[in-house]
């Protein structure tokens, strides 16, 4: 197998614990908070453990250069970047094949959710900063992409939840971490629309036997409703507290 | 632009299980491998599928490992989509389609360990063989994305690098008289199943793929999936994705048996 | 037939609201037996139909909206507007330019120039066409003096409320001429600075609550309470 030299790294301890404490099938802690870049149309941050993304959505709005506007909908287009500071060695900023490649698959990803039927010659544009990177950055991308598209008010058919499951020392692990992604077998991102039950991105990079797909995609689709429930939460906080604080507000 | 009395008729046909070039859902177009016509590359395969043809040329050179792998060789791949391809290519660098493909075919070639890269160190640290990988599309008419990874395989698996040692000063002597074949391991099959309505179809012509929903590339090695790459602005349930997955399996093992009769590998 | 929601509940994309044979309102699609939320908005049930009204989201321009739009280009004969859309507004200069005198001789930066706000209303927008509008017809022109404040254009119905309620309301407490524009920008003018501020506060007031039962009282409360302080 690859990798074989590094064997010598111990990702699940013989309690069955991974490297940081978790479970095989615990996710790492995830922080939503909705709205936060005042400039963006919708916007969010999460934190997953220690991968951490800033996400806005700008539009919909006229489309530049003209040419690229489409008669019958909008178009969506997205920009995935990490920042030269959000890994161990500095990284150039300009954008790499990799950032090229996932910005692509999160836009497919996002794309089936989005009623772009709504909005012909227009165009909606995310983009995702990468502030610091700890594995799972394009799940966690998603996640922040969705939640920042619904927060701008454009219409979507669900939201979008993601997640990744790796293999490490031969066992499914959910929420995969950078040294897990190093040096296990296999990573698997993974994002639907947990109400509809449609995956919109998939993507596996590692041997996995047929039988174990199938398991790692229902473990997938099972930590996706989760977050979906998590994604509800956030979106709802801010006008939740706000009523709160009147109705308490009017009582006094 | 694809007229939507096409489309229709597309999926009119479909419906009853028919495809516009009269093939069968999984069925996949003629193969065609054509190896070593390129003197000058260290290996080369031209492969048709249908009318898609693309060519994958191999060169080698030494270079410095990468710091977290010093005593594995270097395997570089890179596609370009060129105007000669298609109306629908234009020059310049590759945009995101290319680059996508590209990494794809990269993470089948990696994961299946198709080329053992330890065999192509030639001093821990200092220097190893780096395979580049290029892949030309020729004629784009629908699933470059199999073609490629085809010609990229057929072109690894008939390649023959010199050989290279150590003098006794620790200086790397390369002999171009003598040549050996690359170690290979596996050989790794790319299928790519799309998704028209409810129906799902392998290896899509270009007329298939423009008005396909959703893709699912895999690529297998020994019967075992080591990369899948959905693409496409649209979803797939899970019963879907599994029955993709089973159907390209079915395919891959078809290919594997067409690939080992003309290259005669194994 | 059960049903997830009640009135003034919030929603975000994806939620079930119901299922069986409730009709999908805007904002609500159906997928299969299930209806389920299109934006985040708040949950309206009358009888069998239930809807969502988004509480943020892009204007969409329909065809007798009054609207604001800001001049920000102008060729020989249109100037064009900034409706706060993804979709770009024509003026004809024809609108402004008095018809005795010849459009193309005119100097049109003499009528509007680029920054001024004008009330208009939409008369044609399709899916083939620019947004064109009219600035002919009653409270309709450019604006001179007043006030211009902008709010998130999906709270505009409430800002109206039920037969212009809520707007008839802050107008009278403040004697302020109001004109709301759909798409998000309302010009007030007013006898002073001070009831001028007086109107911005509330409708400020409407954008942030928008989505809590309630507001008309809340509104009469803070306008009588700025008003006798």
């Amino acid at each position: 197998m690859l990798n074989t030299k590094n064997k010598k790294i111990v990702l699940i301890d013989s309690d069955g614990r991974r490297v940081d404490g978790r479970r095989p099938d615990e996710m790492r802690d995830i922080k939503i908070k909705v709205g936060i870049l005042e400039n963006a149309d919708g916007s969010a941050y999460v934190e997953q453990g220690n991968t951490k993304i800033y996400a806005a959505v700008y539009g919909p709005r006229e489309v530049h250069p003209r040419h690229l506007a489409l008669p019958d909908r909008a178009i969506v287009r997205c920009r995935y970047h990490m920042t030269p500071f959000s890994v161990e060695e500095r990284k150039s900023p300009a954008p790499t094949r990799r950032e090229i490649e996932l910005s692509k698959v999160i836009r497919e990803a996002l794309t089936p959710a989005i009623v772009v039927e709504q909005f012909p010659f227009s165009s909606i544009d995310v983009f995702v900063e990468v502030i610091n990177a700890d594995g799972s950055t394009r799940c966690a991308s998603i996640v922040a992409a969705s939640v920042a598209l619904a927060s701008a008010g454009i219409p979507m058919r669900d939201l979008v939840a993601a997640c990744s499951i790796g293999k490490v020392d031969s066992v499914l692990v959910l929420d995969v971490t950078d040294i897990e992604d190093k040096y296990g077998e296999v990573d698997l991102p993974f994002a639907m629309m947990p109400n509809r039950g449609e995956i919109t991105l998939l993507q596996l990079d590692g041997v996995l036997r047929l039988e174990e797909l199938e398991k790692a995609i229902s473990m997938a689709t099972k930590a996706c409703k989760e977050i979906y429930e998590k994604q509800k939460k956030a979106l709802k906080e801010k006008y939740v507290e706000l009523r709160k604080a009147i109705i308490e507000g009017g009582k006094t | 632009m694809i007229p939507k009395i096409k489309r229709r008729q597309m999926l009119d046909m479909l419906s009853s299980g028919l495809r516009v070039d009269g093939r069968g859902l999984e069925d996949l177009r003629p193969v065609e491998i054509k190896c070593r016509s390129v003197n000058n590359a260290e290996g080369s395969a031209e492969v048709r599928l249908g009318k898609t043809l693309a060519i994958a040329g191999v060169k080698t050179s030494i270079g410095t490992p990468f710091a977290d792998t010093p005593d594995m060789g270097v395997l570089i791949v890179n596609a370009e989509f060129l105007p000669i391809a298609s109306p629908s290519f234009e020059p310049g660098p590759p945009d995101e389609n290319a680059i996508e493909l590209a990494r794809v075919i990269d993470r089948g070639l990696r994961r299946s360990e198709m080329i053992d890269l330890r065999q192509l160190c030639i001093l821990p640290g200092k220097a190893v063989w780096e395979l580049w990988v290029d892949i030309h599309a020729l004629n784009h008419d629908g699933n470059l994305m199999d073609t490629s990874a085809l010609a990229a395989v057929a072109a690894l698996l008939t390649s023959e690098v010199p050989k290279a040692m150590v003098n006794e000063k620790g200086e790397v002597i390369v002999n171009k008289n003598e040549k050996q074949k690359l170690p290979i391991k596996c050989i790794p099959i790319t299928i790519t199943v799309a998704k028209i309505g409810d129906k799902l179809l392998v290896d899509p012509c270009l007329d298939e793929e423009e008005v396909a929903d959703v893709f699912l590339t895999a690529t297998f090695v020994d019967d075992k999936v080591c990369t899948i790459q959905k693409r496409g602005e649209k979803g797939l349930t899970e019963e879907e994705t599994l029955k993709c997955l089973r159907v390209a399996q079915r395919k891959a093992r078809e290919l594997l048996k067409i690939v080992k009769e003309v290259i005669g590998y194994g | 037939m059960p049903i997830y929601v009640k009135d003034w509940d919030i929603v975000v994309p994806g939620e079930v609201l119901a299922e069986g044979e409730y009709i999908a309102g805007p904002y609500v699609y159906k997928d299969g037996n299930k209806l389920m939320a299109m934006a985040i908005g708040i949950v309206e049930c009358k009888k069998e139909v239930i809807k969502v009204v988004p509480l943020q989201g892009p204007y969409i321009p329909k065809v007798g909206d009054v609207i604001i739009g800001i001049v920000v280009d102008y060729s020989p004969t249109t100037y064009i507007l900034d409706i706060n859309s993804s979709y770009k507004a024509i003026l004809q200069a024809s609108e402004i330019i008095p018809p005795q005198r010849n459009v193309l001789a005119e100097d049109l930066a003499k009528y509007l120039d680029v920054g001024d706000a004008v009330i208009c209303k939409v008369v044609r927008f399709d899916k083939y066409s620019d947004v064109m509008l009219t600035c002919k017809g009653k409270d309709l022109g450019k604006i001179t003096e007043g006030r211009l404040i902008k709010v998130n254009p999906a709270k505009i119905p409430r800002l109206i409320g039920r037969k212009g309620s809520m707007i008839n309301l802050i107008k009278k407490e403040t004697e302020c001429k109001i004109v709301v524009g759909q798409n998000g920008f309302i010009w007030i003018k007013g006898k002073d600075s001070n009831s001028e501020a007086l109107a911005e506060k509330a409708i400020r007031k409407i954008d942030e609550e928008a989505h809590i039962s309630g507001l008309t009282q809340r509104i009469q409360l803070m306008l009588q309470l700025e008003k006798g302080g």
